[in-house]
């Protein structure tokens, strides 16, 4: 099952309604990566809030899909995480090192558009 | 409630038994005699000679008990009253051969005075106590019959020490069930999460911190910024008197975990030890983002959350 990717303003935004499965998660770097080019992205949000289990190739391709945006160009917020994820998370050693993480949608646009203010490529103002 | 005063708080009890007894005395005759029911027949031999000297020797086991300075915590009265009903029980046990009813009072007895404070030494030594005293008696009563005295004292030990094991293990079990309940309440007390500003929660961590606590707490806290939409936590640990190695690993994931929630920790107030505690044991400190102080914590908090305190000019007085 794929990850429905939807545009908004300069930011992508990627919900995962059910656990992924490996080739699933490859499918959504995939895509996010070509799609930041296409779409000149400057944030990525990847909302999780629906899974409880989070996996190390889970996490290990959050982690690559973030660093292979900024490569790109595109700041990565992963929003979401369930405090028991979190939890087991943190127990099993995988800390999602160097992405950045917002309690929720809200909040994960709220901290791109802080880090992407004055930054601006010459696009027309995204309407709120 | 029991009456504490009254000095035969038993004595009611008596007559039900009384039937019970020469019911079972009446029996004895068409049994025929071998080792077994012997030494039953004989243990109810006992127990009758037992109950037929019962003040006499229930006031040598007080006598006893108050000369050897236990059950301070309990006054004359109430000692004389406990030790009539745990007579009259001893007795019934070591009849009916039952530890029911022997562990089922032994509960009770646990619960009315490990409030008081008494220790597992007194109840252990009231019990051996009153062993002995019997074992006095019937000492004297069969001395004349040494093979008779010998069956005597191996129908009366092991039960007697049946009875002793139950009540000593019936006195711990009830004080680790009171322990148990005492620390379940001290951690509901001790962790609270407080909300101080919008997104902004304190976290105050009095006394030691184990293993399992710190679990609890994490999760506390991660519900807790989820609940309040928390972008700033400040986790204050100045009442943590020491913390090893394991605890302070912890406290690393929970500010990793709350950051995977999108929630800033800040922790404050670690005493001179615990620095040195967490610089020996080398437990990886460069994601904490620790400030001296709890006031120093929030004025950091207010910073990121971009808040700025002024003093009103005509409040200053």
């Amino acid at each position: 099952m794929g990850v429905p990717i939807l545009k908004e303003g300069h930011h992508l935004i990627a919900t995962i309604q059910t656990a992924l499965t490996d080739t699933d998660l490859q499918g959504l770097r995939d895509s996010l990566v070509t799609q930041v080019g296409r779409y000149r992205a400057r944030g990525v949000i990847i909302d999780v809030t629906a899974l409880d289990v989070m996996d190390s190739f889970a996490v290990r391709t959050l982690r690559d899909i973030a660093q292979m945006a900024r490569l790109r160009g595109a700041e990565t917020v992963i929003v979401g995480v369930q405090p028991e994820v979190a939890l087991s998370m943190v127990e099993l050693g995988l800390t999602l090192e160097g992405v950045n993480a917002a309690l929720d949608l809200e909040e994960g646009l709220a901290f791109l558009d802080e880090r992407t203010k004055g930054a601006s490529r010459g696009e027309v103002p995204r309407a709120r | 409630m029991r009456a504490y005063r009254s000095p035969v708080p038993a004595a009611p009890a008596r007559p039900r038994l009384a039937p019970a007894r020469t019911g079972r005395r009446s029996a004895e005759p068409d049994a025929p005699p071998p080792a077994r029911t012997s030494a039953a027949v004989l243990l109810r031999e006992i127990v009758a000679h037992l109950r037929q000297c019962r003040v006499q020797l229930r006031d040598e086991w007080v006598r006893r008990i108050i000369e050897a300075r236990t059950l301070t915590a309990m006054s004359q009265e109430e000692i004389f009253a406990e030790a009539t009903s745990i007579y009259d029980n001893y007795l019934d046990a070591l009849e009916t051969g039952t530890l029911e009813a022997v562990q089922a009072y032994a509960g009770q007895l646990s619960e009315r005075i490990v409030p008081r404070g008494v220790e597992t030494r007194e109840v252990v030594g009231i019990v051996l106590l009153l062993r002995d005293v019997l074992a006095r008696s019937l000492f004297a009563n069969y001395r004349a019959d040494f093979p008779l005295l010998n069956r005597v004292l191996d129908a009366y030990e092991p039960a007697a020490n049946r009875i002793a094991t139950t009540v000593a293990a019936g006195f711990v079990h009830e004080r680790e069930r009171v322990i148990r309940e005492q620390q379940e309440a001290i951690r509901e007390l001790s962790t609270p999460v407080l909300p101080v500003r919008e997104r902004l929660l304190i976290l105050p961590i009095i006394g030691l911190i184990d293993a399992q606590r710190a679990r609890q707490l994490t999760e506390q806290l991660l519900r807790a910024i989820r609940a309040n939409r928390a972008k700033v936590v400040v986790i204050d640990i100045t009442g943590v008197p020491a913390m090893d190695a394991d605890v302070a690993n912890h406290l690393v994931r929970t500010v990793d975990a709350a950051r995977l929630q999108g929630a800033m920790v800040i922790v404050t107030g670690l005493s001179p030890e615990i620095a040195q505690t967490l610089v020996t044991t080398g437990v990886d400190l460069g994601k904490m983002n620790t400030v001296g102080d709890l006031q120093g914590g929030m004025e950091e908090a207010e910073r990121l959350l971009g808040y700025r305190v002024i003093q009103v000019p005509e409040a200053k007085r």
